[in-house]
């Protein structure tokens, strides 16, 4: 607290002028009112890092044995009934990461894309609406970004609930993202650069792709990790589009496909000591994952060739 | 190889206000003309009309025409990128690549045009080095990042970059105003060894720098505040030092304002 | 990321003048793929709107009940019956209950980050507020409910021992943690990093020598903040707690498994300290009987709601955002 202290000391009027300060005397209720609202901004942030804290001592304390056991990581829940220990959650990982893959594989695309459209090429209206929309889908709801791709791909065109459908619903809500982080990072590239390209004779498309987004490439990167993060953890659309199964499953366009999300919420009801031990341990799981994500996200930020 | 430049009423545009107005003028082969006048008269505009980058900005277009030796730079069937290859640009600031090491710099012009064949990049690199006055100080060190070097390395590095793509002719646009007076010098050194070879137009502030590179002089100024700019006077660079025709030139030569 | 944007105001915006390129096939295909994108995610938005409102008009023709002023939640048969006013108050109840603690508070850490923690601390402590934000919903909710909803219970009850005799915290013998009032307060640590980092931007924004001009003219801290950084950073803040309620108001998993569902023919109560259902939670609760058209289209009416609501503060934040703009510009 000391190191704020030194600031208004140096703000009396100087040179032994007595001009009063534009605020009155420092007088006690001055001072009272400036260390009342130092030792509150303090006790805000103390407040705000409790939760944070919290949730991941308990996660940590009732889900950490789980991972320590190697069958964690290699077996599925086929076969294990909730009064049984055992069982790993390898299903549940494995879903997780082959739909946040295939999530990123759709959305990353459309999200740099747009991302270059706004900067590079969009002017006038139609520039205008996207830049709009895409706030708007930032907005969306994930239950909503769910019952839509239901209402889509299950009422309208009759197919099944299948782990493409949820691909599907979290590429809506990973693309505003992408779009966004992109979207500043190419605005940071300086036009020194794209005008040095031009005066080469390269042309424009090349120019973006070789020059402008190459510079801010870690930069973007971050933005798909963190994109990729937010999506991971999500789970309204899975309970509506991806229902859980006990076993492994690879096939994206047939039957169903177990996420981290949806074993958590399958056993959460469960007053069995085994059911709850493993939806600990699939939270634990499932945050480090997001957690990692975010770490990555930020180390590959910190050699971005343009700063904001 | 150098070609020569005839301007022809030109007129130029940031969409509906005019910039500048009227140019006229020859910049012949292998010499230096130096375009001066006070800040916001048109100058660099001027110059970015001839190798077609005044468009990239946008609502940026122009009226007149500007041939280089028989061929018109405007006519609607020229693909401006072609242009911008036969015409290379120095700019102000220094602006290596940050992606790419000092090789790949002076490559990227070829390489990003298609030639793959790595003989002949190398060849071209090393030449356009050299041409730079730049190898001797960096041939050790190729593969190291181009943002490394100092200011004046950095752009003898964009010279050398420019002149990669083997152009015709050479703009510069204030290429010194960022430079330490040592560094200034070595450029102006390098252009009095690159006009044998190249056209150069180049953009100054410094007029004792305009006496010292130029065979050819411009001088723009603005009519009035909120009137296009114009070339006010052009020829060789002695005479209008010495004995300009126009009492504007004299005025701002000799310091009055500006 | 804040949901920010700028097209047309930026004077940084980068080249592209129309004859950047020219009519090269690669430039062609390139531009085309851009825009395209572009056109993808209008018609995207469009289509959520238009999909949702074309499922739901069937059923909502079909409603024996008032829509939007009916308690009732009969979805299927041959007479459905089915209304949102108990989730628009479920709704609304929690989402504000979030605002009115997490704006506070958010503001606060802000301040705390940008004015007060000491360089060494500034950093890392907005990455730790972070983090809340990578904590998954179901997580918050599970949580909530097994750890920390049991030392809600004695709040609970001393604020209904001092002000119970206000409908608003009657105590209707619900367990402490599946309260509207609980969820909200989970709600509140959730849109958290939200507000923080939005509030944070801009309050790192000020510029130097506003802030400098009032200390010179010898206000502590605490007056230097008054009069420089918050009116500065007030737009900012607005749209802060806008993005954050746009999010409160569509979060599932966690009020989901938090809050105890009222009987459907429960009394009506104003008390925060009531279960209920909100709009999010309540199309959740249905996703495993999605079997006919009918019900699924109750459902999905509830969610067009959603979308419209979240849509209208969403679009407001931006106009906030995009205001400010023009006056620091």
């Amino acid at each position: 607290m000391s190191s704020a202290q030194v600031d208004h000391a140096a703000a009396p009027p100087a040179a032994g002028v007595p001009t009063p300060s534009a605020f009155g005397e420092k007088s006690g209720g001055r001072a009272v009112k400036d260390v009342t609202a130092r030792v509150v901004m303090w006790l805000a942030f103390g407040i705000a890092v409790v939760p944070l804290v919290w949730i991941l001592g308990s996660t940590l304390v009732k889900g950490g044995h789980m991972l320590v056991d190697s069958v964690w990581w290699t077996n599925s829940q086929s076969g294990i009934t909730s009064r049984r220990v055992g069982g790993g959650a390898v299903h549940a990982i494995q879903g997780t990461l082959i739909q946040a893959a295939v999530t990123a594989a759709m959305s990353v695309p459309v999200g740099v894309l747009t991302a270059v459209y706004l900067v590079e090429y969009g002017r006038g209206r139609l520039a205008r609406t996207v830049s709009f929309m895409v706030d708007i889908l930032t907005g969306i709801p994930s239950i909503v970004a769910g019952l839509f791709i239901y209402a889509l791909w299950v009422t309208t065109l009759g197919f099944q609930r299948v782990a493409f459908a949820v691909t599907l619903a979290l590429a809506m809500l990973m693309i505003p993202t992408i779009v966004r982080s992109t979207e500043e990072m190419l605005k940071l590239v300086p036009n020194e650069l794209r005008e040095a390209s031009y005066a080469l004779g390269v042309p424009k498309w090349k120019t973006i792709m070789k020059i402008v987004v190459p510079t801010a490439f870690s930069g973007i990167v971050t933005g798909v990790l963190l994109g990729l993060a937010r999506v991971m953890g999500e789970t309204a659309p899975l309970i509506i589009l991806g229902p859980y199964t006990k076993v492994i499953a690879t096939d994206l366009f047939d039957g169903l496909m177990a996420t981290l999300p949806t074993m958590i919420n399958q056993d959460r009801t469960e007053a069995l000591q085994p059911a709850l031990d493993r939806v600990w341990g699939a939270s634990l799981t499932l945050i480090l994952l997001v957690f990692m994500l975010n770490l990555l996200g930020r180390f590959v930020g910190r050699f971005s060739k343009v700063k904001g | 190889m150098a070609k020569r430049i005839d301007v022809k009423d030109l007129d130029i545009y940031y969409g509906d206000f005019k910039a500048v107005e009227g140019v006229t003028m020859t910049v012949e082969p292998r010499s230096v003309t130096a375009f001066i006048g006070p800040s916001g008269c048109g100058k660099s505009t001027v110059l970015r009309t001839l190798n077609r980058m005044h468009e990239v900005i946008p609502g940026g277009r122009v009226e007149g025409s500007v041939m280089l030796d028989d061929q018109d730079l405007y006519a609607s069937s020229m693909d401006p990128v072609a242009v911008r290859r036969t015409v290379g640009m120095v700019f102000q600031r220094p602006n290596p690549f940050p992606t790419m090491s000092i090789r790949d710099n002076v490559a990227a012009g070829l390489r990003l045009n298609g030639v793959k064949k790595k003989s002949v990049l190398d060849e071209v690199v090393e030449q356009s080095l050299r041409g730079a006055n730049l190898w001797t100080e960096v041939k050790d060190r190729l593969d190291k990042p181009g943002a490394g070097l100092s200011g004046g390395q950095q752009q003898r590095l964009c010279i050398a970059r420019a002149i990669a793509v083997n152009p015709q002719v050479l703009l510069m646009d204030e290429p010194c105003s960022a430079l330490d007076p040592i560094s200034t010098l070595a450029i102006e050194d390098l252009i009095n060894d690159l006009k044998s070879e190249y056209t150069i137009v180049i953009v100054t502030h410094n007029m004792q720098q305009a006496a010292r590179v130029s065979d050819q002089t411009a001088f723009f100024n603005l009519k009035a505040t909120g009137e296009p700019g114009r070339l006010v006077e052009i020829g060789e660079t002695q005479r209008i030092f010495s004995n300009p025709t126009e009492k504007a030139t004299e005025d701002y030569i000799s310091g009055r304002f500006g | 990321m804040t949901g920010r944007s700028t097209v047309d105001e930026d004077p940084r915006h980068p080249l592209g003048g129309d004859r950047a390129s020219t009519g090269r096939l690669g430039d062609r295909i390139f531009g085309g793929l851009a825009t395209t994108s572009g056109i993808l995610i209008v018609v995207l938005v469009t289509l959520v709107g238009v999909f949702l409102l074309w499922q739901a008009v069937p059923s909502l023709l079909k409603n024996e009940a008032n829509f939007l002023l009916s308690r009732e939640w009969s979805p299927s048969g041959a007479n459905p019956r089915f209304g949102i006013l108990e989730l628009a108050w479920g709704t609304l109840i929690t989402s504000v209950i979030a605002m009115i603690i997490a704006v506070p508070l958010g503001v606060a850490v802000a301040l705390f980050i940008t004015q007060y923690a000491p360089p060494w601390l500034s950093k890392p402590a907005a990455s730790t507020i972070d983090l809340l934000a990578a904590v998954p919903s179901i997580v918050y909710g599970f949580w909530g409910l097994n750890i920390a909803g049991q030392y809600f219970q004695p709040v609970l009850s001393g604020i209904d021992g001092a002000l119970g005799w206000l409908p608003v915290f009657e105590d209707q013998g619900t367990s402490a943690k599946s309260t509207l009032a609980f969820a909200g307060m989970i709600l509140a640590i959730m849109i958290l990093p939200i507000v923080t980092a939005i509030s944070r931007e801009v309050f790192a924004q000020v510029p130097t020598t506003h802030k400098e001009g009032a200390l010179a003219l010898g206000a502590t801290r605490w007056e230097m903040i008054r009069v420089a950084v918050l009116p500065y950073g007030k737009p900012g803040v607005i749209s802060a707690a806008m993005l954050g309620l746009g999010r409160a108001l569509g979060e599932t998993l966690a009020v989901l498994i938090l809050l105890s569902t009222l009987s459907a023919n429960a009394d009506w109560s104003f008390s925060i300290f009531n279960g209920g259902s909100t709009f999010a939670s309540r199309i959740a609760q249905g996703a495993g009987e999605f079997d006919t058209p009918q019900k699924t289209g109750a459902y999905i009416a509830a969610g067009l709601v959603l979308f419209v609501v979240t849509f209208v503060v969403n679009a407001t934040a931006r106009i906030v955002i995009d205001r400010r703009k023009a006056f620091t510009e």
